[in-house]
């Protein structure tokens, strides 16, 4: 034994020398095929560095969801529902993760039309280590896999706030369901997918700019919100009584959190650990400073007193705002981006929505629908072949991309995007709302709704803080 | 025996608490509550839109005294409590039946 204790340095420093020795290949004798596999190594690493943003970006959007969009949306509302606006985004985790591994990816992904994928994909048959080179030629396919995973959880778990307070659980997973597949599938693939009618990557019809979902994550589901909010109707009491966040202290947390995960929501969509992901990730967090600033900045004028509801909700807007953009445009538009969308997005939910009177509780519509719309429009001028060379022609030279590189065409094709989105959404919502209706019934009962969601849809309550209870 | 009711400014709990322990007062349940007499309340905003918040955080304190302690309880209170301003709050009394002491059965005085 005491030899050994001796020898152990000794030993130890053999064995971590023969080990190392071990993992580098001996390097064969022909100079070709060492540049061959020195050149492997090369792409290997930087695979290896791609790959590993990639994963720390679909950690990022999924805790956008949870617990950042859960906290956001749950301090919103009364404490009686606390728990079952909670559980509508957590639900969302569990449900759409199911449902993209046996089809819903292959719709999205698949080769199928302009319109659809098909189910080649299905059961996630064929999508592993290789990358596929029309998504990204670094990273496992399965990477790019997970990574979309987390969008198609996030986009309807933002429809929740329109229809807060009232829906019932199971009308809302039903819904959910179909929506992934009616909705989300037909946009993701035009968007993204190969053969998309409107993939400005892949060659679509009408090229739309959409880096990281300001049409297919934003529009649809802000516009699907209103259609949701409108059918189901105002909550009880409505606009007459007060309805007062229970904690802005929770959506706060949920909004910075939001903040944070966006960056891998947009500069994970550059699917590489480049420039690319840099210029979007400063883009973004540029344009989420401007809109709380903006949004803040109009309270204070309007209303004497800048909320912190106002400033949060304020980044947020400009976050969605610049996702479409994110990936094109360089960092000074980012910030007017961001300015116009906060004011634009606040001006819509103190005003526009009071005008026009419908209950979109947590103004799903007002800041992602709205401000997507705006995001998408302003990407088709502040599009720059110097941040994003997407354009190219035969001979591989960069083309103009948006308004300011000269190219006045493409806020046009960014409008047909818009549009194309806005009519998914409300014909795809109001069909499922009619079914969803039909079968189950999406509103819960007005004794219910007093009673809180927590209650009647989970039976539990969100907080036991009354002394007299054990 | 008496029950004095006071419903007072949530500031300024902690000085009327040590006021009435001052004057011998042994025993008292305190609530925080919501409530307005002709205090007017504050508007918040929210969404843009302007709400009038008229319930207001209020604290009340109970204690049930023997008849003697309760003109310098008052006393103590208001001292303690007063402000001038709309907003200090109210004493209420009222006639208690019995009291009884849970852990000997003690009646009457004894048990406060």
């Amino acid at each position: 034994m005491r030899l050994v204790r001796k020898f152990l340095p000794l030993l130890l420093l053999f064995v971590s020398i023969g080990s190392l020795a071990a993992q580098t290949p001996s390097a064969p004798a022909d100079p070709a095929a060492q540049i061959a596999q020195l050149q492997q190594q090369v792409a290997d690493a930087k695979g290896s560095a791609d790959n590993a943003w990639m994963l720390a970006s679909s950690a990022l959007v999924l805790m956008m969801t949870g617990p950042g969009l859960a906290l956001f949306y749950g301090g919103l509302v009364r404490k009686k529902n606390v728990l079952g606006t909670m559980m509508q985004s957590f639900a969302m985790m569990a449900l759409i993760t199911v449902l993209w591994a046996i089809v819903v990816y292959s719709l999205c992904f698949g080769a199928g039309n302009s319109f659809i994928g098909g189910i080649g994909h299905a059961f996630l048959r064929g999508v592993g280590a290789p990358p596929d080179p029309d998504y990204s030629g670094t990273i496992p396919q399965q990477t790019f896999m997970i990574y979309q995973l987390m969008f198609a959880i996030i986009t309807p778990a933002l429809i929740s706030g329109a229809f807060a307070e009232r829906m019932k659980f199971s009308a809302m997973l039903l819904f959910m369901g179909l929506w992934s597949l009616l909705v989300y599938s037909p946009m993701a693939h035009m968007v993204w997918g190969k053969g998309g009618l409107l993939n400005a990557s892949l060659g679509g019809r009408f090229p739309t700019l959409d880096f990281a979902g300001g049409t297919v994550v934003h529009i649809t589901s802000g516009v699907s919100a209103l259609i949701c909010a409108t059918y189901l109707g105002r909550r009880l009491g409505y606009p007459k009584e007060p309805m007062m966040p229970h904690s802005v202290v929770l959506s706060f947390i949920g909004a910075c959190l939001l903040w944070v995960g966006w960056f891998g929501f947009n500069a994970g969509s550059a699917l590489s650990a480049g420039a690319l992901a840099t210029s979007a990730f400063v883009a973004t967090h540029f344009a989420a400073a401007t809109a709380a600033i903006g949004w803040a900045g109009a309270e204070w004028i309007r209303n004497g007193k800048p909320s912190a509801l106002g400033a949060i909700s304020g980044c947020v807007a400009g976050l969605v705002a610049i996702t479409p953009a994110s990936g094109f445009v360089g960092p000074m538009p980012a910030l007017l981006i961001g300015l116009v969308a906060g004011v634009g997005c606040y001006l819509m939910v103190a005003k526009v929505k009071a005008a026009l009177g419908y209950d979109d509780s947590l103004d799903a519509f007002g800041v992602h629908g709205a401000g997507g719309t705006i995001g998408a429009l302003l990407t088709g001028v502040f599009a720059t072949k110097l941040v994003n060379p997407i354009f190219k022609d035969a001979q591989g030279n960069a083309l103009a991309s948006g308004m300011i590189d000269g190219n006045y065409h493409q806020i046009l094709n960014q409008a047909v995007g818009v549009l194309i989105a806005i009519v998914l959404a409300v014909v795809g919502t109001y069909v499922i709302l009619k079914i969803v209706d039909f079968t189950i019934g999406v509103r819960v009962t007005a004794e219910h709704e007093v009673q809180g969601l927590d209650l009647t849809q989970h039976g539990e309550e969100g907080y036991y803080w009354e002394a007299s209870l054990p | 025996m008496t029950k004095l009711e006071a419903v007072i400014q949530p500031s300024k709990f902690e000085a009327v608490k040590d006021a009435l322990l001052e004057i011998g007062v042994e025993g008292m349940t305190v609530t925080e509550v919501r409530g307005h007499g002709r205090q007017k309340g504050h508007t918040e905003f929210y969404r843009g839109r302007e709400y009038t918040v008229d319930v207001l955080p209020k604290v009340k304190i109970e204690t049930v005294l023997p008849d003697r302690l309760v003109d310098s309880a008052i006393q103590a209170i208001t001292n303690a409590a007063r402000t001038g301003k709309i907003g200090d709050g109210k004493i209420f009394l009222s006639r208690i039946d019995e009291a009884i002491r849970i852990r000997n059965d003690e009646r009457g005085e004894t048990a406060l």
